[in-house]
């Protein structure tokens, strides 16, 4: 890059890529020198949590006051607002949005794995309600090996989600009409999303087997 | 009815997945009674490539190209869609300029893909001259695309923060002629098909899908649009200064195949609005907003969704503040859309099906992912 050539001090004339010098995170001292291995007085590191701010409005006191216990925190984050559930009470609360808050429309459920932690899955359900037209998260955990609830009884077309949450992470839910794999061939071995599961690795069975080659890579 | 020798045993039929109807590698098990369709099990997953696995071993903007090839005949959506996401995640927002173009790319991207579907569908049902009339219409969208970033399918025309290019000399000109060339086409097509008797006879009253139940199947788009409800993302949170156009959002209500094909045609035409609307007064200025070379958004989560062509696409992704996302899930509208189609096509015949795939207007590269 031509910057990286220059002596030094040359910060003004950014590229028409338009990139600004980060105010904050970074001090000047570092453009004088162009790769200077020194990490010394590092800046202020961002928080290692996620900066959410408590949110407060009549649909999360409605629905503490319902659930009390069973419902840890009602937050709101870049101005997207979610609950944060006992694994318990995700399917009732989701069932309360429905019928009494007229969050009638499942957007998403999806997992996401924290390998480190005990309780490792986050599992997120995401709803919409034409009629407020707003959306909210409910986020709940879970171990390793704990099931889940199905939320097929509220809406429908958690079918296919919790189908696909299953063969990508391994998590069963309990009252599912079909819970098989989805994406992923039926008698694959793993679940590919889970963070110890490696980019190259595959079920080498099941491609020998089924594509008569050594590897698929 | 009493026991006759026209009773028909059941049969299990397998339509796919070299099927030319299912518009890729979709495999359909039908359960079948002489001609009508008991039940039916999709069979996904042949395109599979694990595309929010790769996400999370790649940094922010090497993943950005990636989203393309999901659903390819709109990559411009796709690219819109994640970057938004991501321009969430670090707080910043896309430049006036850059957000102009995007929507006229993107508008664009909404024509080329409905083009696609109603070249296909048309073809799927027997009417084989619609297909040559769209695709002439959109290769002069690609050239538009090629002119502007150099590709024609998956653009990978945006950055995280604005425009990864700035428009070409002619941009504007070469929009607002293709706006103009383009009205009088869609009469065309209409001319062709909307009061087409034999059209009529397979599209009217097949695959009805009620607002009720697209709600609760999470169907979305101009499926939701044909069952009455007045829902467009781009009105209902309106992002990339969509509140700043003068557009209306087709309905119909009776949600069966013919009405989503009226949508869809309407649609087209309120694109060509938008876009006339924005090549106007496409404003001065930069076209890429404050963004590192490096992208570290702060710990945290965001889900942000997009009106595509398709329906809602949605990118949600957690940071763990280091330059990869820790997890990017996509939801992809034709996944949960194709989910519909046993409720739509229970009862019906098999030819059906083929009308009702068609309507459902699915890429199998988002399916699958």
């Amino acid at each position: 890059m031509a910057d990286e050539q220059k002596p030094g001090g040359s910060e003004a004339p950014s590229p028409p890529g338009g990139e600004g010098p980060k105010p904050p995170a970074k001090p000047a001292a570092d453009a004088a020198k162009p790769a200077p291995p020194k990490p010394a007085a590092a800046p202020p590191k961002p928080p290692a949590v996620m900066a959410a701010v408590a949110w407060d409005s009549e649909l999360a006191s409605a629905v503490k006051q319902r659930f009390g216990d069973g419902v840890l925190a009602t937050s709101t984050y870049l101005g997207q607002d979610f609950f944060v559930a006992k694994l318990e009470a995700a399917i009732p609360l989701l069932e309360y949005l429905k019928r009494e808050a007229d969050f009638d429309y499942l957007v998403d459920i999806t997992a996401v794995d924290w390998p480190k932690r005990a309780e490792r899955f986050d599992l997120v359900y995401i709803v919409y309600s034409f009629a407020r037209n707003q959306r909210v998260r409910i986020k709940t955990q879970l171990a390793e090996g704990a099931e889940a609830t199905t939320a097929t009884g509220v809406h429908l077309t958690a079918n296919w989600l919790e189908r696909e949450v299953f063969d990508m992470f391994g998590i069963r839910f309990a009252g599912h009409p079909d819970l098989r794999r989805i994406l992923m061939p039926e008698d694959w071995q793993g679940h590919p999303l889970r963070k110890d599961y490696g980019i190259l690795q595959q079920d080498q069975r099941w491609v020998q087997e089924n594509l008569e080659i050594e590897s698929g890579q | 009815m009493p026991d006759t020798f026209l009773d028909s045993t059941e049969l299990v039929l397998n339509m796919g997945p070299q099927h030319p109807s299912t518009h890729g590698v979709l495999r359909v098990i039908l359960k079948l009674d002489g001609e009508k369709v008991l039940g039916t099990d999709c069979v996904i997953g042949y395109l599979h490539r694990g595309v929010e696995k790769i996400a999370e071993n790649r940094t922010y903007a090497q993943f950005n190209p990636y989203v393309d090839r999901m659903d390819y005949v709109a990559a411009i959506s796709n690219g819109l869609g994640y970057c938004l996401a991501v321009e969430k995640l670090l707080n910043v927002e896309a430049p006036p300029r850059a957000q102009a173009v995007r929507v006229i790319l993107t508008e664009l991207n909404r024509i080329a893909s409905h083009l696609v579907w109603l070249g296909t569908h048309a073809l799927d049902i027997g009417a084989i001259t619609p297909l040559f009339y769209c695709f002439r219409e959109r290769e002069e969208a690609l050239k538009i695309f090629e002119q502007y970033c150099g590709a024609r399918l998956t653009t990978h025309a945006f950055r995280i923060g604005g425009l990864q290019y700035e428009t070409y000399d002619h941009f504007e000109r070469d929009v607002a002629e293709f706006c103009k060339m383009f009205l009088p086409k869609v009469d065309e097509y209409e001319e062709l098909l909307t009061n087409n008797r034999i059209w009529l006879g397979r599209l009217k009253g097949i695959g009805i899908l009620t607002a009720d139940e697209c709600k609760e199947y999470g169907v979305t788009g101009p499926m939701l649009r044909a069952a009455g409800v007045k829902w467009d993302l781009r009105k209902a949170q309106p992002y990339s200064g969509y509140e700043k156009y003068d557009f209306e959002i087709p309905t119909r209500v009776n949600g069966d195949t013919y009405d989503r094909y009226i949508v869809r045609m309407q649609e087209m035409r309120q694109s060509v609005r938008i876009m006339e609307q924005a090549v106007e007064a496409i404003p001065a200025g930069p076209i890429l907003g404050k963004v590192g070379k490096v992208l570290k958004p702060p710990v945290g989560e965001a889900y942000v969704s997009i009106e595509a062509p398709k329906g809602e696409l949605g990118y949600y992704v957690v940071s763990d503040g280091t330059t990869q996302p820790y997890r990017v899930r996509v939801r992809p509208p034709s996944y949960i859309n194709l989910q519909a189609l046993d409720k739509m096509v229970r009862g019906a015949l098999v030819a059906d099906v083929v009308a009702v795939i068609g309507t459902l207007d699915i890429v199998l590269g988002e399916v699958d992912r």
